[in-house]
């Protein structure tokens, strides 16, 4: 019966151009339609994002008015407000304040948010819901909110802490008044508000770890710390780089903590580049060189988008 | 390390190690659970001292002489007044206004664009994925000021409409990102499968992906709600008048008078504001906490 | 209800690797066909491109006398099952089932009318209200065949759709889409690796190789006499032995010369058509079951040999005993109650009338 079946008729098919055009025209409406498909999105990433990048370049160089480019005596024309920047006392310390700021909060996040997790799964599974549910509140409600709850705990007349600390014969402490302690004040706020994003975070990457691997290098006579240091560490290496230069990022840009708490003070000392740009730019209608203080975030803030990228990138490549 | 070598070739301390193992467990556990506790408090203390800041009235909370931790004569007046105030609930109806019209104009931006990049291969895609995620990673203090004058230049600064307009920036990268990873790990059979059953691309979307995805798609939602709700930056630069303010700005601008803080209204605002993140939250924990992992783990 | 005409079919990824190679095929009507070989073969290729999922770099595809190059799949009206079934998690299986038809606008009480059928002919009409999650392995498997059959289409088109599961369901499934398959006649085209699934469901099969078709032909054509030594080795478990010899002319007869001194006459039968190879190196074919006890009833085309073995696998129903005759592995297949031990002597017989000679420069069989 095969034989027979090739003498079945078949419509001629159509010339090799014919056909090769219409696949195009396939092909090319596919495109099309994912091309209309991104263009919302497309608006979003150029009109809000590329466009006021690049304005936000050109506003820097403008002058105070807005009427020409910023006089610089030793910078290239148009770079006067950097230069400005440069040889203010207060842009460095924020400068400092936001790198100290930055880096402790998010060691302290990092520590913290790693014991939490492993606290967490030591524990039997069916109460780790409960728990992880409790812990990852102040999370989720807005840092703007809940900043203002410890602003009244850090009063320098009603302090509730200094009242616990009064009744354990501690000092009180003038929580916001002094700058280093204003300081750590800020900090621990962000600890407390970031820490438990890291728990999350660090709990599904422990959860990821294949319980045979435990129990192989238990049988190869690894203690628990041999454990934690040649199975779990190495496992999890990729996202707590991942966790650490993203909260890195989120971190050193923070406003809303910085604004509620200190609102800068006292006298500028605890001005995050945030905050101060906002100081500048907007309370103080210096637009432009508000635009130049928010740029000196960026350098930072792109390196650490780089070693972020390439850690999902290789992160994926391995779940591949 | 010695020490056990030494047990693995001594039997008799061998079961003496068992029963130390157990301790050893037990003991793990008793310190896991100091710690938990511990933590919990620490964590806690600041929402539960504001409800009990909220709880009593403004002479309790300027009397200095007592314990601050504990309410004498609790009373809910601080939230009837806020309730019934009419600035308080205008700032929270802008804030729906806000957050729904940017959670829907979000998840379809999102949708289409996350469908189009996992599964129409087109030129440039790759790349644009790439830079959905590094617009993810760009915070909003780095453009406020550039988009304070591009608003202004619309005309749209001190209105919600200005914040609709912006909030995107926010919320539309992550959520592409994650909705990108959720439709990637959706089997390419299930396409063809509904090729052959006659399905045109948009029916595709719509009757397959979008339910396929949609726990994805709860907590890419879930995820532009709280952005929305707690955005501050912008709103705080934006909007100078209280009759365009969300809550958040509402409630720290607003209810601080000059130097009288009314602190029991205050924390009273603020918790009332965090309350509908807090009740997403409560209800689809699993979903939110999906969402939060989402963005290292997945795409 | 349909032919399929492959005519010149050829794949070429970017980069110019050719996974389909310029093929052949004519589909009759009704006709169930298998593509098989093994992995890499372009078989799951030639099946995508039937149903338009991928594009044909070139030649003709057509369904029903209708070039369908360009018509994307929707309008082939055609129906596939998938390896992974493909069922969409979120529908019931009743919806699974009628997806293709409400993306048609059949009027309701049809939709209902083909469904419930094609759930009684697969007897899952227990479990249509129920998600794919809830289903095992072999009632998935036959949800995306209901969702198959419910279509009516042209062609149906199946993609190693028993690999999933386990050996014995495989087995029971296999005998269902035998029987959907008689009771619903639509002509199908089946891939599998599994050459004992081809065997059993084919009407004719399609054995591939390299991106081209070594042999088409009938089960029994096809184990009987192969083509090539690809198609002799590929079909029937365990696989027939190629053992190197040399063709010799004796007194008007033909005699193989085979390593270890065996010596084995080719039937009168043969002479004619292997008498041009007289003197020169062959293969010689021979199929375990082929090379057995030394008890047969009728002893005509038959050839004594005489091997030790090295291995012995006792299956129960039959025992495989492997040799090596100087390098290269022989098995033969016997009867259980045969003694044998390793290492011993064993007689065994070659039934010579169902030998092949395989030429080693061009793999053809002669």
């Amino acid at each position: 019966m095969a034989a027979d079946a090739s003498t079945a008729p078949i419509m001629p098919s159509a010339p090799n151009s014919g056909r090769a055009s219409s696949l195009q025209r396939l092909a090319r409406r596919r495109s099309t339609i994912a091309v209309l498909m991104t263009t919302p999105l497309l608006v979003v990433l150029i009109g809000l994002v590329a466009y006021p990048a690049g304005y936000g370049i050109y506003l820097s160089t403008l002058n105070r008015r807005m009427t020409g480019f910023m006089e610089a005596e030793w910078l290239p024309h148009g770079l006067g407000n950097f230069e400005i920047l440069f040889e203010s006392e207060t842009f460095w310390a924020v400068a400092w304040q936001s790198c100290i700021f930055a880096i402790t909060a998010v060691i302290l996040k990092a520590l913290v948010g790693f014991w939490l997790a492993h606290m967490l799964h030591h524990i039997p599974s069916k109460g780790q819901r409960k728990w992880r549910g409790m812990l990852l509140v102040p999370w989720v409600i807005p840092p703007a909110l809940s900043t203002l709850g410890w602003w009244w705990m850090f009063d320098p007349a009603y302090s509730s802490i200094n009242w616990l600390f009064q009744v354990f014969g501690i000092p009180a402490v003038p929580w916001l008044g002094e700058k280093w302690w204003a300081r750590l004040s800020i900090i621990i706020v962000n600890v407390w508000y970031g820490a438990p994003f890291f728990m999350i975070m660090y709990l599904a990457a422990l959860k990821s770890v294949p319980e045979q691997l435990y129990e192989a290098a238990a049988i190869d006579g690894a203690t628990s710390w041999q454990r934690l240091r040649y199975v779990t560490l190495p496992m999890m290496a990729n996202i707590i780089s991942i966790t650490v230069l993203f909260s890195l990022i989120v971190t050193f840009a923070n406003y809303d903590i910085v604004r509620v708490l200190t609102n800068g003070g006292p006298r500028d000392l605890t001005h995050v580049f945030a905050s101060y740009a906002f100081q500048v730019g907007i309370l103080s209608g210096n637009i432009p060189r508000g635009a130049a203080v928010s740029l000196f975030m960026f350098p930072i803030l792109a390196i650490c988008a780089f070693f972020v990228l390439r850690g999902v990138t290789r992160r994926n490549k391995e779940q591949m | 390390m010695s020490a056990t070598a030494a047990a693995n070739r001594d039997m008799p301390s061998l079961y003496g190690k068992a029963g130390s193992l157990r301790s050893e467990r037990r003991w793990a556990l008793i310190w896991a659970y100091i710690s938990l506790i511990f933590s919990a408090i620490i964590l806690l203390t600041p929402p539960v001292y504001m409800l009990i800041t909220s709880l009593k009235t403004s002479a309790e909370i300027a009397d200095q002489k007592g314990n601050p931790w504990i309410v004498r004569n609790p009373t809910l007046d601080n939230y009837w007044e806020l309730i019934t105030n009419s600035l308080f609930q205008g700032f929270f109806i802008n804030s729906v206004i806000v957050t729904v019209v940017v959670v829907a104009l979000t998840m379809v931006i999102s949708i289409l664009a996350a469908f189009a990049l996992a599964r129409m291969r087109f030129w440039g895609s790759q790349v644009l994925a790439t830079g959905v995620f590094l617009t993810y990673l760009v915070p909003d203090t780095l453009l406020f000021i550039p988009l304070y004058q591009i608003v202004g230049g619309l005309g749209l600064l001190n209105s919600i409409w200005g914040l609709v307009l912006v909030y995107p920036t926010l919320t539309v990268p992550f959520c592409t990102w994650i909705m990108i990873g959720y439709f990637a790990s959706i089997p390419k059979e299930l396409d063809e499968a509904a090729l052959i059953d006659g399905a045109t691309w948009p029916q595709m979307l719509l009757k397959i992906f979008v339910p396929v995805a949609l726990p994805g798609i709860i907590a890419a939602t879930i995820f532009a709600f709280t952005v929305s709700w707690a955005a501050f930056v912008y709103p705080t630069a934006f909007i100078t008048t209280p009759d365009q303010m969300p809550l958040t700005i509402g409630v720290v601008s607003q209810l601080v008078r000059g130097d009288v803080f009314v602190w029991g209204q205050i924390t009273a605002g603020a918790l009332l504001a965090a309350l509908p993140p807090v009740i997403v939250y409560a209800f689809l924990m699993d979903y939110y906490i999906a969402g939060l992992t989402a963005g290292a783990t997945k795409g | 209800m349909a032919q399929v005409s492959l005519r010149k079919i050829v794949k070429a990824y970017e980069g110019g690797v050719q996974a389909v190679k310029g093929i052949d095929l004519e589909i009759a009507d009704h006709e169930f066909v298998v593509l098989v070989g093994p992995s890499g073969c372009g078989k799951s290729t030639t099946l995508r491109m039937i149903a338009g999922l991928e594009e044909i770099t070139s030649g003709d595809i057509a369904i029903g006398g209708t070039v369908v190059n360009d018509i994307p799949p929707r309008d082939r009206d055609i129906a596939m099952v998938f390896q992974n079934y493909a069922l969409y998690p979120h529908m019931s299986v009743y919806d699974n089932m009628a997806f293709g038809l409400m993306l048609r606008k059949f009027p309701k009480a049809e939709i209902d009318r083909r469904v419930t059928e094609a759930a009684r002919i697969l007897d899952i009409t227990p479990l249509l209200e129920r998600k794919p999650k809830a289903l095992s392995g072999g009632q998935r498997q036959r949800v995306a065949m209901g969702r198959a059959i419910v279509r009516d289409p042209k062609v149906f088109l199946f993609d190693e759709p028993l690999s999933n599961l386990d050996a014995k369901l495989r087995v029971q499934m296999r005998t269902e889409i035998k029987k959907v398959h008689q009771t619903v006649n639509t002509t199908t085209v089946y891939v599998t690796h599994d050459q004992v699934e081809a065997m059993t469901l084919a009407d004719r099969v399609v054995v591939m190789n390299h991106g081209i078709i070594e042999q088409v032909g009938p089960p029994q054509e096809l184990y009987h006499n192969p083509a090539t030594k690809f198609v002799a080795g590929f079909i029937g478990s365990p696989s027939m032995n190629f053992i190197p010899a040399k063709v010799e002319q004796a007194s008007g007869a033909l005699r193989l010369h085979l390593p270890q001194g065996i010596v084995l006459d080719v039937p009168a039968a043969r002479t004619a058509r292997y008498q041009a190879h007289a003197g020169k190196d062959v293969l010689f074919g021979i199929r375990p079951e082929h090379l057995t006890d030394d008890k047969p009833t009728d002893k005509s085309n038959t050839a004594p040999v005489t091997l030790k073995p090295e291995v012995i696998e006792p299956m129960g129903m039959e025992t495989l005993v492997h040799f090596k005759l100087d390098g290269t592995e022989v098995s033969a297949r016997l009867d259980p109650a045969t003694p044998a031990t390793v290492g011993a002597p064993l007689s065994l017989i070659a039934h010579m009338d169902q030998m092949h000679l395989i030429d080693p420069t061009t793999d053809k069989v002669l």
